[in-house]
């Protein structure tokens, strides 16, 4: 009798543990979903798609969409503005992450010292161009680099120049211009990267480093620079990301200009897609572009994370 | 004695050096943003024969008045104001909803949705631009605010997903227990309980995603290339200076209406912005 009461207490609990369980998990589930359907329509049907599109012929405005195999990427090797813009890419990324990475150590180093007063308006300052909106920047930036503007008049009244040079509009000047640029509008975040970074050293190396004599130099190639390196690699990562995947700061400064000179795969897929400069705009052709060039940035975050295995293998890091 | 002195004395030189080139560096690399606002205030006359100087003659508001009034930049203002404020909302609604329930319970499929979560960080945008705005287009929400507010809030956020899962997850449990008793259900300990606890979660979330959604450019210049009355001060800005070439202080005036309401923001709110950016890259 006793025990029957223990039975049937004991379901009770566990069917009312059943039935809170299931009622956590519809909850849980209405509360994933909304982030699930963003997730769904604006990432991952995307990658579906795009590959579809990429095999198709389609101007976006019309219904109309043929399906034609290979094709667009036939064409898109075989184009040698599609190369131009693959090429200038990596020339922009090479040619700025290591400044910017290198800066924004600089400056972190510097402003992480808790003695320095208003190191914090310093840091405020560096960062501003970070949080500006890049069609400002392309703006304004393409008045101060014109022949006109703030930085050839500088160099002349420096007597380094005789005559002013156009630096957006000639096909030699523009590409190093555009990565100056970019070094300055990205140094910030890497200031802040790296000083999230630094303040995970613990402070008792440094004193241990103090007492035994070492200097600023020293401390900072044997302490601080070995610590830095796991979060170097995630803050590398990130800048060879965001710099493949450039569009704003080129298409407002440049448009791509003079003559493809600063012209990246984002302009050139952007032109071919949307803009139809050249006749009508190729939805198909473009996304043949996309699809093609987020192969390679997959490839190389694949690489660099392999590097990054390795060298945790062999712990250098 | 002497000795400290001397320590003292070049630690203080060495300061004030340090000091001299920082105010230099940063005096360079403010130069731009000087110049821009010190330009929308210059008549166009003093533009031309003092145009580098960032000190105005005077502070003639006509050009802020101009781009305000007759280059539409009202109307731009207000537009990247309800596109930002309603993808704000959006985004913070789903990801912080999100980040609870895979932060504090466990549940099917929960394991699936975090891999897919942390694979899509490795999407590059390349994928993705033509198919959204195909589907803008198939819904039928093309050169509408709608459609930019949705593509703009798009995708699966996972950065902020994870920095409201972890901060969630180390609440204690008692919290939520003892919302139970009060009778409070999922909804309500999620409102009223566990929202309140995450301010400064929700002030980093809310302060990237403003700057990142009023500064963004590619989407909002795609998706509202035939409808210029919804254009944000971005496209609007780039736009006018198409139209206008040779209209620098008014272009200035603008480039700096679009920048203020950004730049307060993050002063005020600095702190949060910081400790994000950091957890970011920590994580």
């Amino acid at each position: 009798m006793a025990n029957a009461n223990i039975t049937a207490g004991k379901q009770q609990t566990s069917s009312l543990r059943k039935k809170r369980n299931r009622y956590i998990m519809f909850w849980c589930w209405l509360f994933v979903l909304p982030n699930i359907i963003l997730f769904t329509l604006f990432q991952a049907w995307p990658i579906v798609t795009s590959w579809y599109y990429a095999m198709s012929d389609w101007s976006g405005l019309s219904s109309q969409i043929e399906f034609v195999g290979l094709a667009n990427f036939q064409e898109l090797i075989n184009d040698k503005y599609f190369w131009n813009a693959y090429k200038n890419v990596f020339i922009f990324t090479f040619g700025s992450v290591p400044f910017q990475l290198m800066l924004g150590l600089l400056f972190a180093v510097i402003l992480n010292n808790p003695k320095l007063k208003f190191a914090s308006i310093y840091r405020t300052l560096i960062f501003l161009p970070v949080i500006t909106s890049a069609s400002i920047i392309g703006i304004v930036m393409g008045f101060i680099w014109s022949t006109d503007g703030g930085v050839n008049y500088l160099l002349m009244q420096l007597g380094i120049l005789d005559v002013p040079i156009d630096f957006l509009g000639s096909m030699k000047w523009a590409m190093p211009t555009v990565i100056m640029v970019s070094v300055w509008m990205s140094t910030g975040i890497n200031m802040i990267f790296w000083l999230a970074g630094l303040q995970g050293i613990p402070k008792e190396l440094y004193e241990a480093a103090y007492i035994d004599g070492a200097g600023h130099f020293k401390t900072f190639f044997s302490i601080t620079l070995p610590l830095l390196i796991p979060i170097g690699a995630v803050i590398l990562l990130f800048n060879v990301a965001f710099s493949l995947r450039v569009f704003d700061l080129i298409k407002t400064l440049t448009d791509g200009g003079p003559f493809f000179a600063t012209d990246v795969v984002s302009t050139y897929i952007y032109s071919a897609a949307f803009a139809g400069e050249i006749g009508q705009p190729r939805m198909g052709y473009g996304s043949a572009a996309g699809v093609f060039f987020g192969f390679t940035i997959i490839f190389l975050m694949l690489i660099i994370q392999y590097l990054r295995s390795k060298a945790k293998a062999n712990r250098y890091v | 004695m002497n000795n400290s002195f001397l320590i003292r004395n070049s630690g203080s030189i060495s300061r004030f050096i340090t000091h001299i080139i920082l105010i230099g560096v940063c005096f360079i690399w403010m130069y731009p943003f000087l110049w821009m606002v010190s330009s929308s205030f210059k008549t166009d006359a003093e533009f031309f024969e003092n145009g580098l100087s960032i000190i105005p003659n005077s502070f003639n508001m006509s050009n802020i008045i101009r781009a305000w009034e007759t280059a539409n930049f009202s109307q731009y203002f207000l537009n990247t104001f309800i596109i930002t404020f309603s993808v704000v909302l959006i985004v913070l609604a789903s990801t912080s909803a999100c980040g609870y329930a895979l932060g504090r319970f466990s549940f099917p499929g929960k394991k699936v949705i975090y891999v897919l979560l942390v694979c899509s960080m490795f999407i590059p945008l390349e994928f993705s631009i033509i198919p959204i705005v195909a589907l803008i287009n198939a819904l039928g929400l093309s050169n509408t605010m709608i459609g930019v507010i949705l593509a703009e809030s798009g995708g699966g956020h996972v950065m902020l997903v994870l920095m409201f899962a972890s901060y969630f997850a180390q609440i204690p449990k008692e919290m939520e227990e003892s919302a139970t008793m009060d009778g409070c259900g999922f909804l309500r300990t999620f409102v009223h309980v566990m929202l309140p606890l995450a301010k400064p979660i929700i002030g980093s979330a809310v302060i990237m995603q403003v700057i990142f959604t009023w500064n963004s450019f590619l989407l909002p210049l795609i998706l509202t290339l035939s409808n210029p009355s919804i254009r944000p001060l971005s496209v609007g800005l780039y736009a006018f200076k198409g139209e206008n070439v040779v209209d620098w202080t008014g272009i200035a005036a603008g480039a700096t209406i679009s920048v203020l309401p950004v730049i307060i923001i993050f002063i005020v709110l600095q702190k949060y912005f910081v400790e994000g950016i950091s957890g970011a890259v920590k994580g």
